[in-house]
């Protein structure tokens, strides 16, 4: 235990990580999961948020298992290496909106940046045009940093107020297991999509099996899908970014080992070929993880250790999610849809005036 | 200890701790400059960071959760 935990905390860290989750997330296709969406933070978030009647798009409903695995994950892990530390009070209320226009880029685009990866390594090429867009997005987000943009200090708070997310992410996974009638069939939450995206799931044991082993190897080695360009670009440090091309390369030769790599634009599984919005979406989203501090992932590994300003974000994707389709902003493989531009206007106006405007000095 | 440049980067996200340290390390150029963090993230990215500019790095743990980065060159 100890000496895979070295190693997991050494420079290979990332890269082990990329590799485990590259090579689980297309098996997890392979068991039901939907088209190169193995893992997306964003995608199976929204899908509790359909779960619960936050949005009533019948196709994306379920307590995708691998969001609260991520979240108990992280928690035993950071619990159990002393690194459990509840914390907040950085700009709550920014990091919810953030949360929400994070999310709603991602549902323009249909993927978190993990997903863009898996489907450009699964021959969706519609990816390259996304990717593109989160790169912009990042930059921008430099371009603030350098700057001297700050969401300001969080502080250390009660031991016990860490335990929040944890203790709601068991809660998800019994609504999922003893699946409760709160009211007439098919009018009342829990809600299970019968046909869609929402219908395709692997095995739960399975699913939360990956889940957990993945929150506990991203808490361990800081696994960050944005962090990594970002670090790049400032620091000329490829620590976390080893870890993506690690996690790219492993997803497209396990894709191919099991026969779903299927090159290509048209056709693809839960994705459009709207070029212009897959940019757009992911500039959007890319901008807010950055402001933010990190990808989906790594914020529900955080709010797995105690992170109360990483698990607002969280709740403010989940409440995204929920605008995103109850205002018809989420794209379908049809395409973006016409409210898109309006959701992207106003979500980077919101974004740029953070950056602008938080400036905290230290 | 007194001619020691110490940054407070406690509660800052990713990357702050490292730019803050960036920033102090190019203003001392050379010396002692101690980093306060606290979160164990935030620790080993400063150290990373300061290995990488060519200065030594160690660190202590004070009582309230902060760690003390010290680095030196």
């Amino acid at each position: 235990m100890k000496s895979i935990n070295r190693i997991l905390m050494s420079r290979f860290g990332p890269v082990i990580t990329g590799a485990i989750v590259g090579i689980l997330a297309p098996l997890l296709v392979w068991k039901g999961n939907p088209g190169n969406m193995g893992i997306c933070v964003a995608c199976f978030t929204r899908d509790i948020a359909g779960a619960l009647g936050l949005h009533r798009a019948a196709v994306v409903q379920y307590l995708r298992p691998e969001i609260p695995g991520f979240i108990v994950g992280s928690f035993l892990s950071a619990w159990i290496f002393g690194e459990y530390r509840p914390r907040s009070g950085s700009s709550p209320v920014i990091r919810f909106f953030l949360g929400i226009f994070a999310m709603i880029g991602a549902l323009i685009f249909l993927g978190c940046p993990w997903r863009a990866y898996l489907r450009l390594a699964g021959g969706d090429w519609n990816a390259l045009a996304g990717i593109a867009g989160l790169i912009g997005g990042i930059a921008i987000g430099i371009a603030f940093l350098w700057k001297g943009f700050s969401l300001g200090r969080s502080y250390g708070s009660a031991k016990a107020s860490g335990l929040f997310m944890p203790v709601a992410a068991v809660g998800l996974l019994a609504l999922l297991v003893i699946a409760p009638s709160f009211g007439e069939e098919g009018k009342s939450a829990v809600f299970f999509s019968s046909s869609g995206p929402g219908s395709q799931h692997a095995p739960l044991i399975m699913a939360l099996g990956v889940g957990l082993l993945v929150g506990w190897l991203a808490q361990r080695s800081r696994f960050c899908t944005v962090g990594a360009l970002r670090d790049l670009v400032m620091l000329r440090d490829a620590h976390l970014a080893r870890g993506v091309l690690a996690f790219i390369a492993a997803a497209f030769v396990t894709s191919l080992a099991l026969g779903l790599f299927k090159p290509g634009f048209e056709g693809q599984p839960v994705a459009h070929t709207s070029q212009v919005w897959n940019f757009l979406g992911m500039v959007l989203s890319g901008l807010a993880f950055t402001l933010a501090g990190g990808c989906p992932g790594r914020q529900l590994i955080m709010s797995g250790e105690g992170d109360g300003d990483a698990a607002v974000f969280v709740l403010g994707m989940l409440v995204g999610a929920g605008i995103a389709h109850n205002f018809s902003l989420a794209s379908s493989p049809a395409g973006a849809t016409p409210f898109a531009l309006g959701a992207f206007v106003t979500g980077m106006a919101f974004c740029l005036s953070v950056g602008f405007l938080m400036r905290e000095k230290i | 200890m007194s001619d020691s440049l110490i940054v407070d980067a406690r509660g800052l996200s990713c990357p702050q701790p490292v730019l803050e340290t960036r920033a102090a390390l190019a203003k001392a150029s050379s010396g002692q400059v101690e980093v306060l963090v606290d979160t164990v993230t935030a620790r080993e990215n400063v150290g990373r960071f300061a290995r990488s500019q060519g200065w030594n790095c160690r660190s202590e743990e004070e009582g309230d959760g902060t760690y003390r980065v010290i680095l030196t060159r």
